[in-house]
Order: C-alpha cells, then structure tokens, then sequence
C-alpha cells in the first residue's frame, strides 16, 4: 500500500499540473506547473520527501522507457520526413552538438571563475 | 499471424520493455554510451513493425500505459531539484546564463542551417523549438504554421542523440563540472537527456531538470523574434 499511496500523491500533484495549464493561456505544459507545485510542497515542508521518495525514484528511473513509444510514431510521421532526411538529420544532429558545448562551456567557465572567487 | 498477435493486448507492453531490457543488458556488455537502451529498443521495434507491417495504432494503444506516466514522472524530476536545492541556488547565475547562451545559440544556428539548406518556412518553424521538451515544442510550432508530427518527432530524436552522445562531448571537450553537464544535457536535449543525466550524478540530474524547464520558458519567450527571421 506504501508505494499505491505515494504514486497518488504523485498524481495528485501533476494532476493539479493539468489543471493549472487548462487554466492558464500559456504553452507551459501541465509537468512544470506540477514540478513547481512538488518544489513549493516539498520547501515549505507540507510534504514530507520520504512520503513520495521510493515510488518518485523508480519513476525518474524508468523514465527513458517512457520515450521508447513517442520515438516509434516516427513511422507514422514518415510520410512528412522522407523527403527532407538528409537536410533534418543534419540540422539536428549539428545544432544538437553546438547547444551541448555552448551551454556546457559557458556554465563551467562561470561556475569555475565563481569557485575561484571564493577560494 | 498478424491477425492474430493484434488480438494479445499485453504484446506491444512487453515488447517495449522486453527490448528496452535487452538494450540495459547490451549496456553493461558493451559498456558504450552508444548502445543506449533507448535507441535499442527503437531500432528493434521498429525494425520489427516496419517488417511485420504491425500497425502503429495497435502499438500505441498498448502503449499508452507508459505514455500515461510521462507526466507524473517529469513531476517527480522536483525531488531531486529539493535535494540540490542549495548548490542550486548558489550556482543559480551561472546556470540561468548558461542556459540562456544554449537557447539563442539553439535558434540561431537552427536558423542558419534552414537557410543553407533553403528549407522553406513550415518546416523551419518546425524545426525551430526542437530542443525543448515536446508539450511545448508542438504547441509552438502549431501556433507558428509548423507541421506538429514533424516537431515531435524531431523533439524525440534530439533527445536521444543528445543522451547517446552527450558524455562523449563531456569526455572530448572536459566539461566536467557536474553543474555544466547539467546545464548541457538539459538544454540540448530535454527531458530524455536529463534521464541520461540522472543516471550519471545526481546533481547533473537536478541541474538538467532545472535547465530544461528554464531553456523551455526561454525559448517561449525568443520564439517570436527568431521568427522574424524566417524564410519567407
């Protein structure tokens, strides 16, 4: 029952995610609304984070699975890509790349120059 | 044959996860970042459906349990963002600037690359959100005139190139700040590659999670100036 009772705490918080975004004119998805609503929950010590943590850490764990089906529909979107495979391909996998080390380098410059400061 | 596996309601779950284990499996063989369980069990799947000529609909009405857990799980990625909360904080700068560079440059270079290859206009709006996590990406590129099917799809394989190959670029390049691995794989590619985050530290984790949903308010907010540049 343990775990059944932690998955609807869950649930209850994204479902307040979905709510929130049926309410709100704006493209956030319902998951963020209910990451900041957990975040608030959890900070103000409302929840306590071993009354979620064990069914919360399985679902973070099986969370790559969950990509598997989106991933498929490709074959239905087929139709659309076919014709421009090489030129999508190509913008994805370089821009991909480009973000991965612009973001990356220009964190670790700040976060090191930051470490320096207080050493 | 056909006929008679669309009846087993249970096939496409166990098919999913049974490759998916597969694909774990292969990991720890091999022991390659390539050789991503995600990737895996797609390649087989597909591979499978497009040889069978199993229908799609039938794979993702089986599939719809786990589809049904995308939300609730992205809610639990606040868990790890309590946990960190500190480091959080005090990095808090660096990592908002951070993302903010991965998201200009992310719009900036897709725009490039539209116009060297003379894409028209529906399909670079499509490409346009590609980095950000699909509920909001689709909703973007429909609003603009992008074809939706193609964003999502698009959205999907940016996550998993970024996850495949996002410890490598780590590796080559030494970041190895695991702040800066955060910021990069939840920029980049989301929501899948902050799973991959997860897996290698629990701060990277945190921090992914904290920069995919500040990458995706952020390209929200610039999408309607990259717009002004579109191809006509």
């Amino acid at each position: 029952m343990k775990y059944l009772k932690q998955l609807l705490i869950i649930l209850a918080f994204s479902l307040a995610g979905e709510a929130l975004q049926a309410l709100i004119p704006l493209p956030i998805p319902a998951a963020i609304y209910g990451i900041v609503l957990l975040l608030i929950a959890l900070c103000t010590g409302v929840l306590k984070a071993q009354a979620i943590s064990d069914t919360a850490h399985f679902l973070i764990g099986i969370m790559p699975l969950l990509f598997v089906a989106p991933a498929v529909n490709i074959l239905k979107n087929w139709g659309v890509i076919a014709p421009n495979l090489v030129p999508i391909c190509v913008v994805m996998v370089v821009s991909t790349f480009v973000v991965f080390l612009v973001s990356g380098i220009v964190t670790q410059l700040l976060v090191k120059k930051e470490g320096d400061r207080n050493a | 044959m056909l006929e008679y596996l669309y009846e087993l309601s249970l096939f496409p779950l166990v098919l999913t996860i049974g490759t998916f284990m597969l694909g774990v499996w292969v990991q720890k063989k091999v022991k390659s970042p390539l050789c991503n369980p995600i990737l895996v069990s797609v390649i087989l799947v597909v591979s499978f459906m497009a040889i069978t000529d199993f229908s799609v609909d039938v794979y993702q009405t089986g599939t719809k349990g786990l589809s049904w857990l995308l939300t609730p799980a992205t809610v639990c990625l606040a868990l790890p963002l309590y946990e960190q909360l500190k480091t959080l904080k005090k990095n808090l700068p660096a990592i908002l600037i951070g993302v903010l560079a991965g998201t200009i440059t992310s719009l900036a270079v897709l725009l490039g690359l539209c116009y060297l290859f003379r894409m028209d206009r529906q399909m670079t709006v499509s490409l346009l959100p590609k980095s950000i996590t699909t509920a909001m990406g689709s909703v973007l590129s429909r609003e603009n005139g992008g074809i939706e099917a193609l964003t999502t799809t698009v959205i999907i394989v940016t996550g998993i190139v970024g996850a495949l190959v996002g410890s490598i670029l780590c590796k080559v390049f030494r970041i190895k700040h695991p702040i800066a691995q955060g910021v990069a794989f939840g920029t980049a590619s989301h929501v899948v590659g902050t799973s991959r985050a997860n897996e290698l530290d629990p701060l990277t984790g945190a921090v992914s999670s904290l920069s995919l949903a500040c990458a995706g308010i952020m390209t929200a907010v610039l999408f309607p100036v990259a717009c002004l540049f579109l191809p006509k």
